[in-house]
């Protein structure tokens, strides 16, 4: 039993969109699987109460709500703590307590509306059996002064006990923390108004609890991490011991208050009581003094170099040192009879200890890399010494545990993912034949019946990769192949190996690999003694059900019609508005641009995910599990982008494009030559969402936020493609004479971030200049990382457009290859894989959303429209689907 | 002594249970299958062409057997029980889709109450001695916070309003029928048996009346939890909102093996204990067979050491069985109730106090 009794409860706010970017992205992405690991990870961290909140604009919150719910109770490790149901909707608070089957927490009631709101919602709660948080709010406002924060929860308090019967102990008041130090001397007072409310509640109000959300009274020293974290301790510090009992504290945002500087705290510490009138000023005199001091370099500790040799050796490749590693070689081979005993003995003792730290999660993918690294040079070193030895004597070399061929498909030219999951193996002493990007299923074939290989391993990134997958597992079964076949990438799910990819192989068997932590465990049951007939047995049996429910499963969601959709389109109110004219139309090419202007616009959480690091920038580096190790990457990071701009590595491109056009028949964009808009240019075509809607939410399309043709206003749409991937190339190369795997991965991630920054920064000059809505706009990073600005730039072949086909149109119009270098493969994808493209829209309801799956009847239209046949339309849009396609 | 008025009959049912050891009866099914009825007896002459097949639909015995059910449950309170319980245990629309007869199920609450009620006026002429009817309401064949569908975990085949309607309907029918206090049992999905409370407090809302509220639910295994993950005390902090009359448990166990979950209920409870077991665990028939003397002294312990108020059988349990029981806990004094401090108490599926 949790017995949480005179301590402090901290509630899990990370399930929260309003409060987490990261989880509202995810829902918005309708990406759950990612969402539930939030929710897991926060109960994981310690979390006792975990707050669920869906309250976004752009969300059906009551059916986001209610998913996540239903969802979470289905996972045990999540739903073992109570759930605390987050809105200000009334209507979504009520379907997620009809989704809960533990005793629950409403956040929250209030006198805002009134009392007799208030007493409605209690008696609800009361009857779903659900403890309140109340908020001292009242019509007049919410509470700020010490005494409107008391009186509202006095009185709520009454009506609670009085009128409603409510358990006292089951009630929660929130007496608002706010902003101090912001610079207005209102504020000054607002944490000793909290902390002396408290005072009272807990005194008066028997068995009442008090929280908060801590992270506010910090507000106005954004940014500097180091002052905040000092301002929620001692905020916390003296709000405890005045009998706040809950609250929503991130604890990697939070200092020990012993532990922070006496100087620090004491002007903090004014700041919070309000003990003095400077107290602000005097908190700013030295807050920049404590900005970012996590960065600080530690001394070189070289102790561990006195160490034998066989340590020392260990120590390197655990710690991914690579400056000793020759030396040290060297000092083994000497010691040893043969060089192949070196990799036999110290080396793979080494890598034995790399392997179990990662299989423990006490080391991360990155550090794993970096191991690897220094294996290679190890081996490298001592290969001209085992040929010389082969030379001589005859003797053979290592025995691998198993040779994996490892390829991007056709038409794919993602590989990072692929690439790791090669050094992983290697790590493992696997042998790996990479073939690249874009292979044919004939070259693949070829090559691992030459090579003789144990197993084939195919990665793809974009959703036609999928297909192809299929088609290499058909090629297998043609040509007799028996060994297993690992399916991965981002759009590869286990369904979908087991549904579509499988069935095609029958004389072998695909298996679905999560990540590149998972790829070792798998080969090595594949190939283990039995592993052939066993584990693959297994999978097999999985699989099989796997196909039979999804076979049995009814369909997503209610669909309507495409016409029920249209009916309810987004509308915007056009009568009042003037679409803003572009400074040009046509296109414009930008050559050379300028690296150091992207760096500021990097969003660095996607960098770490691409590691398998999961976490938020900059949090990230507060994780007590891996800060360290993040923090490590990060400075690696930083040392190589210094030189890529220095030395300007990489060239970026870019060409982006207006024209004038309007939306025609609902769902499309048709393009004019010119303003007189009489001559076809050429046309978008959009999806449009067929989820049935409970509520007043449209079914969007992308062509709802350009202005209808009939509505006689001339508007314009915007594209755009943008890369930084010419130049990366040369250096990959170079890395992989070096054996660098560490150094060619990084650089691949590298180009990436800086292509979408390139992206968001030429949209940022977009939206200011080129097309000129926003001429004073003025975003931090982080807002625009939140996509705070009007107008949105969606992709073709991403969820508000999934159609890849859509992206030959843009590079038409923009004569991508021509103006930016960026081809376009069979599978459309881009060429240098570093590369973003897209389509601008700037009226200020344009909003990202799902197209989700789609129906036959709006697929045939689709196909009409665009001039495809039915089956080639199916084909490209086969995993948003809502039916089983005839040619299936 | 037997035209008492409801609310009479409500006080004097807190009056014997602050006493004494009640007992409730065993199981239904086990004595309906002893009639060995066909479908022509199911049927009887008013369904004679209904559409599908009914027999098993043993709620239906209420409709067209009345004269079964009431010497069935006469069987059982001359046997020794206090509080029988009605043939309800499927009577919902949701349950009686099955055999599409979700029409009757309003009918069947009242029906199978008043024949209890009937029984419990027969027994108590005889031998003078008050005799109570609990309503039962069933857990239904869905579950609200469990998906069917392994592929899709947020699909749900019944929501929470669905189940609020269908109790309504049934809680209204035994109201209707004379039910004394109403039973929640089987339960093996918290949130079922949150609707059937949220359905109990709305109708006595309605009415302006309550009637004492039983709640038990099924661990159904050794890891001492409910089919839908919570642990008996988080069960408990889920539904005490509704200050229960009792809290026990029911089904799936043995007594021998129950014993350590109903101790776990009474150590966080300020309300009534209860148990019924089954007669040990199925054999590979699926039979159970634990006599009357085994099932009696292993309940008849649990009254020995203060751990029950009330005590019945469940599966596999026959009239035999309830003598057996009512001889072993006669003069045992009932657990007493202990106050607990005053804490909010939330759940998962684990517990979680603060106080």
């Amino acid at each position: 039993m949790n017995d949480a009794s005179s301590s402090f409860i901290n509630v899990g706010e990370r399930t929260n969109v309003t409060g987490s970017a990261r989880f509202k992205k995810l829902i918005l992405n309708d990406d759950y699987e990612a969402a539930l690991g939030v929710a897991r990870q926060q109960v994981e961290n310690g979390a006792q109460i975990i707050d669920i909140n869906m309250d976004e604009g752009m969300l059906d919150s009551e059916a986001a709500m209610v998913r996540f719910l239903n969802l979470i109770a289905s996972e045990p490790d999540i739903s073992r703590v109570p759930i605390m149901v987050d809105s200000s909707k009334w209507s979504v608070i009520e379907a997620g307590l009809k989704c809960i089957q533990g005793k629950p927490i409403v956040n929250s009631i209030s006198l805002k509306e009134g009392e007799e709101a208030f007493l409605h919602h209690a008696r609800l709660c009361k009857r779903f059996g659900a403890a309140v948080v109340v908020m001292a709010f009242d019509t007049v406002g919410q509470a700020d002064t010490e005494d409107r924060k008391y009186e509202i929860c006095e009185r709520s308090y009454k009506l609670l006990t009085e009128k409603v019967g409510f358990p006292p102990e089951d009630i929660i008041f929130d007496p608002n923390i706010f902003a101090v130090a912001t610079g207005i001397e209102e504020h000054n007072n607002y944490g000793v108004d909290f902390i002396n409310a408290t005072k009272r509640i807990r005194e008066n109000l028997p068995h009442a609890h008090v929280s908060g959300g801590v992270s506010n009274v910090s507000f106005s020293f954004r940014g500097n991490d180091l002052v905040r974290e000092a301002m929620h301790s001692v905020f916390l510090y003296h709000a405890i011991r005045a009998g706040m009992d809950m609250g929503i504290v991130n604890a990697g945002q939070l200092a020990i208050y012993e532990d922070i500087d006496p100087e620090l705290r004491e002007r903090v510490e004014d700041v919070i009581l309000n003990r003095r009138e400077d107290a602000t000023d005097r908190l700013l005199e030295i807050a920049e003094q404590f900005r970012g001091e996590g960065g600080k370099k530690r001394e070189e500790d070289l102790s561990w170099r006195e160490v034998p040799v066989g340590e020392r050796l260990t120590h390197s490749l655990v710690k991914g040192i690579n400056a000793f590693i020759e030396e040290d070689t060297e000092e083994a081979r000497l010691q040893f009879d043969r060089p192949l005993h070196v990799i036999e003995g110290p080396l793979m003792d080494g890598m034995n200890v790399v392997g179990d730290l990662f299989g423990e999660g006490k080391m991360f993918l990155p550090q794993v890399v970096k191991s690897a690294r220094v294996m290679k040079q190890a081996v490298a070193y001592l290969m001209p010494f085992m040929e010389k030895e082969k030379e001589n004597t005859g003797a053979t070399g290592v025995e691998s545990a198993g040779k994996v061929l490892m390829a991007t498909v056709k038409g794919d030219v993602h590989d990072i993912g692929k690439n790791i999951v090669g050094v992983v193996l290697q790590c493992n002493n696997f042998e790996v034949v990479d073939l690249g990007v874009m292979v044919p299923a004939a070259t693949i074939l070829e090559e691992a019946k030459k090579e003789k290989v144990d197993i084939i391993g195919l990665s793809g990134l974009i959703t036609p990769s999928l297909d192809e997958m299929c088609h290499v597992a058909a090629e297998m079964e043609r040509l007799d192949f028996d060994i297993p076949l690992l399916i991965g990438g981002a759009t590869t799910s286990k369904v979908h190996t087991a549904v579509k990819v499988d069935p095609n192989y029958s004389k072998g068997q695909a298996v679905y690999v999560t990540d590149a932590s998972r790829a070792v465990g798998v080969a090595r049951n594949l190939l283990a003694g039995d592993g052939r007939t066993n584990y693959q047995a297994e999978i097999a049996d999985d699989y099989k059900k796997m196909a039979e429910a999804h076979a049995k499963k009814q369909q997503v969601g209610p669909r309507v019609s495409i016409q029920g959709a249209r009916d309810n389109k987004y509308s915007i109110d056009w009568s009042d508005y003037v679409p803003p004219r572009p400074s040009f139309l046509g296109t414009k090419t930008f050559e050379e641009y300028d690296l150091e202007k992207l760096v500021p616009n990097i969003d660095w959480t996607p960098f770490f995910s691409t590691w398998e690091m999961k976490g938020t920038y900059p949090r990230i580096f507060e994780d007590n599990v891996r800060g360290a190790a993040a923090r490590e990457l990060f400075d690696d990071a930083q040392v190589m982008l210094a030189k890529i701009v220095e030395e300007k590595w990489l060239r970026p491109k870019a060409v982006i494009g207006f024209w004038p056009a309007n939306q025609i028949n609902h769902d499309d964009i048709e393009l004019y030559t010119d303003e007189t808009r009489d001559t076809h240019l050429t046309m978008f075509h959009t999806l449009r969402q067929q989820m049935a809607r409970k509520n007043d939410r449209a079914n969007f399309a992308l062509s709802d936020f350009v202005a209808p043709i009939d509505s006689g206003l001339a508007d314009y749409v915007g594209g755009f493609a943008v890369t930084t991937g010419h130049g990366e190339e040369n250096h990959a190369e170079r890395f992989k004479a070096d054996k660098d795997d560490y150094s060619g991965i990084m650089l691949s991630a590298l180009a990436d971030r800086l292509a979408e920054a390139f992206a968001e920064h030429m949209h940022g000059r977009v939206r200011r200049e080129f097309w000129g809505y926003a001429p004073n706009e003025n975003f931090s990073n982080e807002e625009l990382i939140k996509e705070a600005y009007d107008g949105i730039r969606p992709a073709p072949g991403y969820p508000a457009q999934p159609d890849h086909t859509e992206k030959g149109t843009l590079f038409n119009l923009l004569d991508a290859e021509k103006q930016a270098g960026i081809k376009l493969t069979e599978s459309y994808a881009m060429w240098p894989g570093s590369s973003v493209s897209g389509i601008y829209f700037s009226h200020p309801e344009a909003q990202y959303f799902g197209v989700g799956k789609i129906q036959e009847d709006q697929v045939k239209d689709y196909a009409a429209r665009k001039g495809m046949s039915l089956k080639e339309c199916e084909k490209w849009l086969a995993p948003m689907l809502n039916y089983r396609p005839e040619s299936d | 002594m037997t035209d008492l008025s409801r609310e009479e009959r409500v006080a004097k049912f807190y009056e014997e249970a602050a006493k004494r050891i009640l007992v409730l009866d065993g199981a239904m099914g086990t004595m309906i299958q002893g009639y060995k009825l066909e479908e022509a007896d199911y049927r009887g002459d008013r369904f004679i062409d209904h559409a599908i097949d009914v027999k098993g639909n043993n709620e239906l015995i209420s409709l067209v057997q009345k004269d079964i059910l009431r010497d069935i449950h006469l069987e059982y309170y001359r046997a020794g029980c206090d509080i029988a319980e009605t043939n309800t245990f499927g009577a919902t629309v949701v349950a009686q889709g099955d055999y599409e007869m979700e029409s009757l199920a309003y009918e069947m609450n009242v029906e199978s109450a008043k024949i209890a009620r009937e029984a419990a006026a027969l027994a108590q002429a005889e031998d003078g001695k008050i005799r109570f009817v609990a309503g039962v309401l069933g857990p239904t064949n869905r579950t609200a916070s469990i998906s069917p569908d392994v592929n899709d975990p947020a699909f749900r085949n019944i929501t929470y309003d669905a189940l609020v309607d269908a109790y309504t309907s049934a809680v209204k029918g035994l109201i209707e029928g004379g039910a004394d206090t109403l039973l929640v049992e089987t339960i093996f999905d918290t949130l079922n048996a949150k609707a059937a409370l949220h359905a109990i407090q709305d109708v006595f809302e309605e009415c302006g009346f309550e009637l004492p509220i039983m709640i038990s639910g099924t661990i159904t295994d050794l890891s001492g939890r409910l089919l839908s993950g919570q642990t008996a005390e988080a069960f408990w902090y889920s539904v005490r909102h509704v200050k229960p009359f009792s809290i026990g448990l029911n089904c799936a166990l043995g007594a021998e093996q129950m014993r350590q979950y109903i101790a776990d209920l009474g150590r966080v409870s300020d309300a009534l204990v209860s148990a019924h077991p089954n007669a040990g665990l199925p054999n590979e028939f699926g039979e159970y067979d634990e006599t009357p003397e085994m099932m009696s002294g292993l309940v008849g312990e649990f009254a020995q050491s203060g751990l029950v108020n009330i005590l019945g059988g469940c599966c596999g349990t026959t009239p035999a069985h309830i003598k057996a029981i009512a001889e072993a806990v006669e003069g045992v004094a009932p657990r007493t109730v202990r106050e607990t401090e005053t804490a909010m108490r939330l759940s998962g599926l684990e517990p979680f106090v603060h106080a």
